[in-house]
């Protein structure tokens, strides 16, 4: 893969850009042209919003496979977040003991290189959650 | 819309073809096909193949038109389109070949599967399989397509209490099964001990709650119905043919534990066969994980939400049960050679539904239901068939 592959989604990827639909308020996380509820109704007019990070973990599994690029990471934590925004986002969670980590357990994103390394060779970065201190 | 009837079916063994290539497994199945039809390569029309990642797993496309070719039907000029929705494709092939035929543009056609999966090595195959899920969020975070399953089934657990214990009779069922048909990849039984201590791939999967890596090829000869009984004495007709699908990732549904797109298909192939779940005599259900056909055991309408396993626990999806499920073996016993998959799955089907099944026979089978699903249950197609 090229640069602008993964330069593209930067601003969405870096600081949690999806997009709202004037129409019926939804929050969408990874951004949208069309809201699937209103249709054309809401073509070109969604709106940027930000997301403020925060949420807990909706599913989570602990990755044992040997993983292209996330070789050296295994075993790791993918997890679905719920955010009080609406959206759901997939992302690991990180610098947890994986024992720890259970459905409803408060997380938050922060900004963390993704994968070692790509076919490439290009270090991408992304968002990763951690646990909330208590 | 004219009635569309199966006339003839065919398929490779399933499994790890050291010696055979993409295009030898595609021909192998498609003139066993052809054969069983008793039909010469002049009556096909067309050709749908389908295949989820050839230009991935051996850097092959145009997929159709090389099949074509090796089996014989370049000089025919015979139109040949491959057809892709990820591990749906053969389905979908199938969906396509039915159109064709049923709306009278032609009266004959073929419609293959194919997949040739072990020339990779392992992570890469991973790599490209995540290909049927969101490539830049959700695959880009480190999410396998084993990944997605298993945050399907930690979240079924949470909401309905099911145990490891009992998603690993789904396999075991399988493997019994596959152990009585002899083109499955995996012919021997295992245990639900044998499951739960396999090696962990994305907890609570172990190895033993995901389907293979095979290599495969499966085809079909549909007809018009009104010309079937030409050809053969047992033509089975394709009651239903629908797809559905849902948001591509996991992170947009609602629920992770009902599958819209399954529950979608299901109403409208019912609808369409004028059939209910009761009315069917065995089912191929798509388990690439279990937790996939648990969902799919439900959404089709089988079983209550949180109560699909208990048809396992009571017995009933065994080859001589209220619910023959997976007879075949299933995706994980049989094996999944994605593209092939789908139109595999109608092989058994064809086979069941004229008695020709052997040590795995279901008693009396005349009705059949099989279950495809691409992704996380991304896009559903099923077909019911029936004796004619
Ligand atoms: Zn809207």
């Amino acid at each position: 893969m090229v640069v602008p592959r993964f330069w593209r989604e930067r601003r969405y990827r870096y600081s949690l850009i999806g997009t709202r639909c004037p129409v019926c308020g939804t929050i969408y996380f990874p951004p949208r042209d069309v809201c699937p509820k209103c249709g054309r109704e809401s073509v070109g007019k969604m709106e940027e919003v930000q997301l403020s990070g925060k949420g807990k973990v909706y599913s989570y599994t602990v990755v044992h496979q040997n993983v292209l690029g996330y070789k050296y990471q295994k075993p790791y934590v993918m997890a679905i977040i719920e955010t009080p925004e609406g959206p759901k986002l997939t992302g690991q969670i990180v610098d947890v003991d994986p024992e720890e980590v259970h459905i409803g357990m408060p997380v938050h994103a922060v900004f963390r290189r993704i994968a070692e390394d790509g076919k490439a060779g290009i270090i991408q970065y992304g968002y990763k959650f951690v646990p909330d201190k208590e | 819309m004219r009635d569309v009837a199966i006339i003839g079916a065919g398929e490779t063994k399933y499994g790890e073809h050291w010696d055979k290539s993409l295009r030898n497994l595609a021909v192998e199945a498609g003139l066993k096909a052809i054969e069983d039809a008793n039909i010469s390569a002049e009556d096909i029309q067309a050709i749908f193949g389908g295949n989820m990642s050839a230009g991935s797993f051996v850097g092959q496309d145009h997929v159709g038109a090389l099949i074509a070719d090796f089996a014989g039907l370049a000089e025919l000029n015979v139109p040949a389109i491959r057809i892709e929705s990820a591990c749906a494709s053969g389905a979908a092939a199938l969906h396509a070949g039915y159109m064709a035929v049923a709306s009278g543009l032609y009266d004959i056609v073929l419609v293959g599967g194919v997949e040739k999966m072990t020339d990779l090595p392992g992570d890469m195959v991973t790599d490209i399989l995540a290909g049927a899920a969101d490539r830049e969020w959700e695959v880009f975070f480190g999410a396998t397509f084993p990944a997605l399953g298993a945050m399907m089934a930690r979240r079924y657990m949470h909401e309905y209490g099911l145990t490891r214990e009992q998603m690993a009779l789904l396999p075991v069922i399988a493997h019994k099964h596959g152990a009585m048909n002899p083109d499955a990849h995996f012919q021997r039984e295992v245990t639900v001990d044998q499951v739960l201590n396999a090696p962990m791939v994305a907890d609570p999967l172990t190895v033993m709650n995901c389907s293979p890596v095979s290599d495969g090829g499966a085809a079909l000869v549909l007809a018009s119905a009104d010309i079937a009984r030409k050809y053969t004495d047992s033509p089975i007709k394709i009651s239903a043919s629908v797809a559905a699908n849902d948001y591509i990732s996991l992170h947009e549904r609602e629920s992770l534990t009902v599958s819209k797109s399954t529950v979608e298909a299901g109403k409208k192939a019912y609808k369409m066969a004028k059939k209910e779940p009761k009315d069917i005599d065995l089912a191929e259900i798509h388990d690439a994980f279990s937790i996939i056909a648990l969902l799919g055991i439900e959404d089709l309408g089988f079983a209550k939400k949180g109560e699909g396993i208990k048809l396992a626990e009571e017995g009933q999806l065994y080859y001589d049960g209220d619910l023959p499920y997976n007879v075949s073996g299933g995706l994980k016993a049989k094996g999944h050679p994605v593209g092939a998959t789908g139109v595999g799955q109608v092989v058994e089907l064809v086979k069941q539904l004229r008695n020709e099944a052997g040590k795995r026979q279901v008693p009396d089978a005349k009705v059949g239901l099989a279950h495809n699903v691409g992704g996380t249950m991304t896009s559903s197609i099923i077909h019911i068939v029936e004796v004619m």
